[in-house]
């Protein structure tokens, strides 16, 4: 206990040392270029910056998979030769009344047969009224979601790089969800509305001949105009042309008005579809539609073999650029929403960064102080202590590449306030032992074996609960819990070694007969 | 002599064998204890807590206007853009003024994308109002949110109080663990009462702070605790009575000195934190006078009225005592 091998006490001074390295990047620019050095990372709420929490809508995705499914089951039952009555899409299943009783086994081998877009994706069976169900599997949703999560962060990521946002952090958070973090946007409405169109471009037919009231037959849909949303077109259900055949979008001038519009191109696949659809449809109306609206709907003049296009409508520039910016992006291949965000204006964060620098400065020297005053000469071991344990929790916070929010500078002080309880209890052994007529060696060795299983147990309760903090905390708070989770750690390492050991060095130096307690 | 000034300790909370009995007012600090307990309990349920965004729901945007805020007309303005229901509040100086909405609707599609928009709207509202003001931040919680976090708030609070209750319990005698946990749950309450008259918002920085509080708590009965077990291997037919209040007695001036250094460390934030922190740091620094007298007036009592039997009983038979986890020294 009183005595420290060199190669332990080289030990010690040399993780102090990294220590003090590693934090080094963060006050002056280091040499070597070739050395990735890390800093910590300010929070939003230091920096200014906006936090977006958005959901995919797993429920769209089924709602959309059960559409597709019905066509197909109509499909595959008219193949076949067999009837159907009140074909609908709920509840997870597509369900159809059978054209009678005796068809029911056939119906049945046709739904087995039918394909779907993974294995075991739906299975039939017959419901207790007689009516027969496709039940899609909730796994095979999941897994839908999970890869409409993963497309989507994709996509999300390139809108956001086209509004040149800088260092933005888009991740996946849970099943359905995904967070954006982009520093420095004080005001995220512009990228909001960029992330919260879904931008599916498809082109249909027009069904002229329905009329725009009442009910429309199957296989139309009765859309609104963008323009004028009271105005509805019938449109074929049917995707003529599909929007993510686009090769390219850009705003160019409407020749007839001037105004902005939008040019597109289409891939060869695209094109070629294009060409064919206005060969077979010459003088009929074509509707380009925007999530579900009718952007527009032109007469086709003659055949369009480039698969090149134009896209006019009542637009801005600003509007015009936006979408050609989502449609060069993709569509999203379900609506995002956002449920939660955060934004800190430039302002706010400087002022946080004070106030915070302020305190954690204010109360480092009170400790210091109270500890100095306390404890004479051995609080002003425990000081240094406090010093290398400041040092130690930004190189561990640096080395993490952490992120340091305002209430984790509240939590460095607090660690700074508590961790010098260590010392308190090994000095105030030490005291007692002294006291109770011990010699001085007697008594720090006594001191620091009776002190060290109070200090494991007292950090051990305040580590479990900021654990569960940062398990069970988002944002800012996990911050916190993480600096104080490290800053216990640290706290172990700075007063079980170090200030024991400045305590025993000291010692050996000068072995004096009384000790200053 | 200027070493001798840094060399010696200045001063001392409490004079070496200082034995004040602390438990002849044992029933006294438990009756003050649930008193002011059982008030907490009032307060939650009248007037409650005042919850903020993050457990509510909703909007909050600060702004900082050129001139002082102008109530009435940002009022107006915001009402023109279709804000109604918006309470306005200053904060800071005359030129901050807070704008808060509270959560519009449900968890649905719709009604999370109208607490989002209200933001726009906010934003807009305060810039016709006052041109050239600021937005310094601005927050909107959509319903799923809150609830989400509002359980994970509590589940945090919850978890960690059995962890530690495992943890004592594992360490010492379950008398310890349950005196402390009691303890911990009276301090709890007493912060939820502070919570309500304060009128500072209910929000996951505040379970941060009253998490650390728990944590801080412990750490001070641990510390205590881990003395009187001591104790009771040490002076084998001293009475349980007697032998805690030696143990706390014995412990005073690192429990002074320990609180004292989180006090010193958390006040600058009450102070110089901003806004954004104060309510946490008053909560703290409130936490830490509880905290540490509660360690003396509330668990030293619980565990008396525990073991007072039990405990002493068994230190009288060591060999049926496991000897755990301390080499007892023997006494000097």
């Amino acid at each position: 206990m009183m005595y420290y091998s060199r190669p332990k006490l080289a030990a010690v001074l040399g993780v102090c040392l990294l220590g003090l390295l590693l934090c080094l990047p963060n006050f002056v620019r280091m040499p070597g270029a070739s050395i990735p050095w890390r800093q910590i990372h300010l929070g939003l709420d230091l920096r200014g910056g906006s936090y977006l929490l958005m959901r995919v809508d797993v429920q769209a995705l089924e709602r959309e998979r059960l559409d597709s499914l019905t066509d197909q089951v109509r499909q595959a039952l008219l193949k076949n030769g067999l009837g159907y009555r009140d074909l609908k899409a709920g509840n997870g299943a597509v369900t159809f009344q059978p054209r009678s009783p005796d068809e029911t086994a056939r119906d049945l081998q046709v739904l087995n047969g039918l394909q779907g877009t993974v294995p075991h994706e739906f299975s039939a069976r017959t419901e207790a009224d007689g009516r027969l169900a496709l039940v899609l599997s909730p796994e095979a949703l999941r897994l839908r979601a999970r890869d409409a999560v993963a497309q989507s962060i994709e996509i999300v990521r390139r809108r956001i790089d086209a509004t040149g946002a800088v260092d933005p952090t888009i991740t996946p958070q849970g099943d359905d969800r995904i967070v954006v973090e982009l520093p420095g946007v004080s005001d995220p409405d512009r990228i909001r509305q960029l992330l919260g169109t879904t931008a599916k471009m498809t082109f249909h037919l027009v069904a002229e001949g329905v009329s725009p009231n009442g009910v429309p037959p199957p296989g139309v849909d009765l859309l609104p105009m963008q323009d004028n949303p009271q105005q509805k077109l019938p449109v074929y259900h049917h995707v003529d042309v599909d929007g993510s055949d686009l090769t390219n979008a850009s705003v160019t001038q409407d020749p007839q008005t001037g105004g902005p519009a939008i040019a597109f191109s289409l891939d060869s696949v695209g094109a070629q579809q294009f060409a064919a659809i206005t060969r077979a449809n010459l003088g009929k109306m074509f509707a380009v539609v925007l999530d579900g609206k009718v952007i527009t709907a032109p007469v086709i003049q003659g055949v369009i073999p480039s698969g090149t296009g134009q896209i006019t409508g009542r637009y801005t520039s600003e509007s015009a650029h936006d979408l050609a910016l989502l449609l060069r992006a993709g569509a999203l291949p379900a609506p995002l929403a956002v449920i939660e965000q955060r934004s800190v204006g430039p302002t706010l964060g400087a002022d946080s960064v004070r106030a915070g620098a302020i305190s954690l400065a204010v109360g480092f020297v009170l400790v210091v102080a109270f500890m100095g005053l306390f404890y004479g000469l051995f609080g002003w071991f425990a000081n240094l202590a406090l010093l290398a344990n400041l040092v130690l929790m930004l190189a561990v916070l640096s080395l993490f590449g952490a992120t340091l929010t305002l209430p984790g500078m509240a939590g460095l002080l607090l660690t700074l306030g508590m961790a010098v309880d260590a010392n308190i209890l090994i000095n105030e052994r030490i005291r007692e032992e002294v006291k109770r007529g011990r010699t001085a060696l007697a008594s720090m060795q006594a001191g620091f074996e009776r002190a060290t299983s109070t200090i494991v147990d007292s950090n051990a309760t305040a580590f479990l609960a900021h654990v569960m903090l940062f398990v069970f905390g988002s944002g800012a708070v996990k911050g916190f819990a993480l600096t104080i989770t490290i800053g216990i750690g640290t706290t172990l390492f700075t007063t079980l070694l170090l200030s024991r050991m400045l305590l025993v060095r000291w010692y050996a130096l000068h072995r004096p007969a009384t000790l200053p307690v | 002599m200027t070493s001798s000034l840094l060399g010696r300790p200045l001063f001392r909370f409490v004079k070496d064998g200082t034995r004040i009995q602390f438990m002849r007012g044992r029933f006294l600090g438990l009756g003050v204890s649930a008193f002011l307990s059982l008030a907490s309990i009032g307060l939650f349920f009248y007037p409650g807590l005042t919850l903020g965004i993050d457990f509510k729901g909703g909007i909050k945007v600060e702004a900082r206007t050129q001139g002082p805020a102008d109530f009435a007309r940002i009022r107006q303005a915001l009402a023109k853009n279709g804000v109604t229901d918006a309470g306005l509040q200053r904060f800071g100086g005359d030129n901050d003024v807070l704008i808060s909405i509270d959560q519009p609707g449900g968890k649905d599609a719709g009604s999370e994308a109208a607490t989002q928009n209200l933001v726009d709207k906010v934003r807009k509202g305060v810039s016709e109002a006052q041109p050239g003001a600021t937005i310094l931040s601005a927050d909107a919680v959509g319903a799923s949110v809150s609830a989400e976090l509002f359980r994970n708030g509590l589940l945090a609070l919850g978890i960690s109080l059995l962890m530690i209750l495992a943890y004592i319990w594992f360490r010492f005698e379950w008398e310890f663990a349950v005196s402390a946990v009691a303890t911990l749950i009276l301090d709890l309450t007493k912060t939820i009462g502070f919570l309500v008259i304060t009128r500072f918002e209910f929000d996951l920085v505040m379970v941060a702070a009253i998490l650390t509080i728990l944590g801080y708590s412990t750490n001070d009965k641990v510390v205590v605790y881990d003395r009187v077990r001591e104790n009771l291997r040490k002076y084998r037919s001293m009475p349980l009575r007697e032998l805690i209040d030696l143990s706390i007695n014995e412990t005073l001036n690192r429990t002074l000195g320990t609180s004292s250094t989180v006090f010193l460390a958390a006040l600058p934030l009450a102070l110089f934190g901003g806004h954004t922190l104060a309510g946490f740091a008053w909560v703290m620094l409130f936490g830490i006078v509880v905290g540490t007298s509660s360690s003396i007036f509330i668990a030293a009592p619980i565990l008396l009225l525990l073991g007072e039997k039990r405990l002493r009983r068994d230190a009288q038979k060591p060999a049926a005592r496991g000897d755990r986890k301390d080499k007892a020294t023997p006494a000097a």
